[in-house]
């Protein structure tokens, strides 16, 4: 059980006020290790842990997502095999490598 | 019999399942989620503590019996969770499941595509924090999160006060409901829809609440723009007289209320209209949601209605379906089904009346703002491509030119403010500036998966 305080405050963008029982996942975000819990999605796990997910390649400006729910496309992120995928559907699952910048991912593009 | 597909898992596409399943059909039900529902009635997951009773308020036996309709029939029709609907040629869906790209023939079609928040761009919009209105509802149901740690909710929709009571329920700290709508335009519309007030007595009945509260309800006012720099610092407003004031968050929920999914239809051969009350072009289709050949729309896909129309008209779709395959229908007639469903589509005209698009927003956009955000292209971008000697006075050339809604969201969330811009700028009435046309892929999907459509 993953113990993600409840009380009200975040140190990322999401604030969560539902406690959630499950496996803890490990994954990394950017290199960075981060915690989760079975069933949170890569959304989450981002804007629980920090305020944006990815920098505009138009002007670099930061982005953290919009519609939360698959039409808006702006919370993709890549997995280490270099697959794009957008955060606020795919769930987070232990030992994924998530990155923000497909440079940096395992493949380009 | 024929392979009848359904695309879409929530209310509507639900229904629709069960009335072909009761008259002896098995049909494939393919929902891009993971767990049905849709978005309004979203099951929540197994492991996350959530109270839904409380979440879903009035609701609460509504969304029970919608779920538990679905468990019964789950082993009585062939649901295809995760899998998003790309493409539609030939009376084939081009489907990605899992990231495998394939195909689905079918004989006929109802499309419950739902809908996603209508938005009008402000300054600032694209800041990290600020999140769409239906959006924030979603993420408390599907994740229990809130979307930030102080929150403002802005626009005008009959959504605004519903999803504010929500977050103050859930424990979020909100700086301010901020609607566009002036109360007395409410009320207005509150004794001219008689017919079915519920929603609006109860958008009173919250407001109530988060005043006694201590959140202040600011009504009437005129959103000036999402200040920040890397991320929300709050809000600024113009209100009362001309007064402005600067509301402090570090979130805000943002909406106009909804704009049906319509782009499977139109790549299914659906005709548009272009609806002068909602301000959006809306599929043709008769009262039971025929809409061509073997193809039916329901749900707030169709035209926007509510979760109780979105049933009724999945169930009246179905119906339609099997008069036409010279099948009998079961149970329910409907004769009733269509005097429901138009009764409530009704109060909905009436609602988007009362909440009104800020059409005059568009045209007072500074140049500067974003309205692409996808592309990144200004409101600016787009009058100085009017203006150029022999400059497009349609919004589909607009695009190509200025790339305003050809990224990957496809112009679902500027394509609205964007036809405003153009109208505006040619100083046209806004039905006459064209309609933004989509293509195949429908959402963004692997290069993989669009070369299986060449072949």
């Amino acid at each position: 059980m993953a113990d993600q305080a409840l009380d009200g405050t975040s140190k990322g963008q999401f604030v969560r006020v539902a406690a959630r029982r499950g496996a803890s996942l490990h994954l990394t975000v950017d290199g960075d290790p981060v915690e989760a819990v079975e069933g949170d999605s890569l959304l989450a796990v981002l804007l629980l842990n920090g305020r944006a997910v990815r920098h505009l390649e138009f002007g670099g400006e930061p982005r953290a997502g919009f519609c939360l729910m698959g039409a808006c496309q702006d919370c993709w992120v890549w997995l280490s095999a270099g697959e794009r995928v957008r955060a606020c559907t795919t769930p987070a699952a232990d030992g994924m490598a998530v990155w923000t910048d497909p440079e940096r991912s395992g493949v380009h593009g | 019999m024929a392979e009848v597909v359904i695309v879409g898992g929530g209310p509507a596409g639900i229904r629709a399942a069960s009335v072909l399943v009761e008259a002896g059909l098995r049909p494939v039900l393919v929902d891009e989620g993971r767990r049905a529902g849709g978005q309004g009635y979203r099951a929540p997951a197994r492991n996350l503590d959530l109270d839904m009773k409380g979440l879903m308020g009035t609701e609460a036996a509504k969304y029970a019996r919608l779920h538990g309709l679905f468990a019964s029939l789950r082993e009585r029709f062939d649901y295809r969770q995760g899998t998003l609907v790309w493409g539609i040629h030939e009376k084939t869906l081009h489907i990605l499941a899992d990231g495998i790209a394939g195909t689905m023939p079918y004989d006929a079609l109802i499309l419950a595509t739902g809908a996603t928040d209508r938005i009008m761009p402000l300054p600032g919009w694209t800041l990290p924090g600020v999140f769409t209105l239906g959006g924030a509802q979603v993420i408390l149901k599907d994740q229990g999160c809130l979307i930030g740690n102080r929150i403002a909710f802005l626009g005008s929709s009959p959504l605004l006060l519903l999803a504010a009571f929500q977050y103050h329920k859930s424990g979020a700290s909100i700086a301010a409901v901020v609607d566009t709508t002036p109360f007395s335009a409410k009320l207005t519309a509150l004794r001219n829809l008689a017919a079915s007030p519920r929603t609006l007595a109860r958008g009173i009945l919250y407001r109530a609440a988060l005043r006694r509260a201590g959140i202040p309800v600011i009504e009437g006012a005129t959103p000036l723009a999402i200040d920040g720099r890397e991320r929300v610092e709050g809000v600024r407003i113009r209100y009362g007289r001309g007064r402005e004031r600067f509301i402090s968050c570090d979130a805000v929920a943002y909406g106009h209320g909804l704009k049906p999914e319509t782009q499977l239809a139109e790549l299914a051969g659906a005709r548009f209209w272009f609806d002068p009350v909602f301000r959006l072009w809306l599929p043709e289709t008769d009262a039971d949601g025929r809409a061509g050949p073997d193809l039916y729309l329901a749900g707030d896909g169709m035209a926007i209605g509510g979760a109780d129309a979105a049933e009724a008209s999945g169930a009246l779709a179905a119906h339609a379906l099997l008069a036409d395959r010279g099948r009998p229908s079961p149970g329910q007639e409907p004769a009733r089904l269509r005097r429901q469903v138009g009764r409530l589509r009704r109060f909905q005209r009436g609602l988007a009346q009362a909440f009104a698009w800020p059409v005059a927003q568009a045209a007072a956009l500074p140049d500067e703002t974003i309205v692409c955000r996808c592309e990144a292209v200004t409101a600016g971008d787009i009058r100085a491509a009017i203006r150029a000697p022999l400059g497009p006075r349609e919004v589909n050339r607009v695009k190509a030119l200025t790339r305003c809604g050809m990224g990957r969201c496809q112009g679902r969330f500027c394509g609205p403010a964007l036809q405003e811009i153009v109208a505006a700028a040619c100083g046209e009435p806004v039905a006459d500036v064209g309609r933004l046309r989509v293509q195949a892929p429908v959402k963004p999907i692997p290069l993989h998966a669009a070369s299986e459509l060449e072949q």
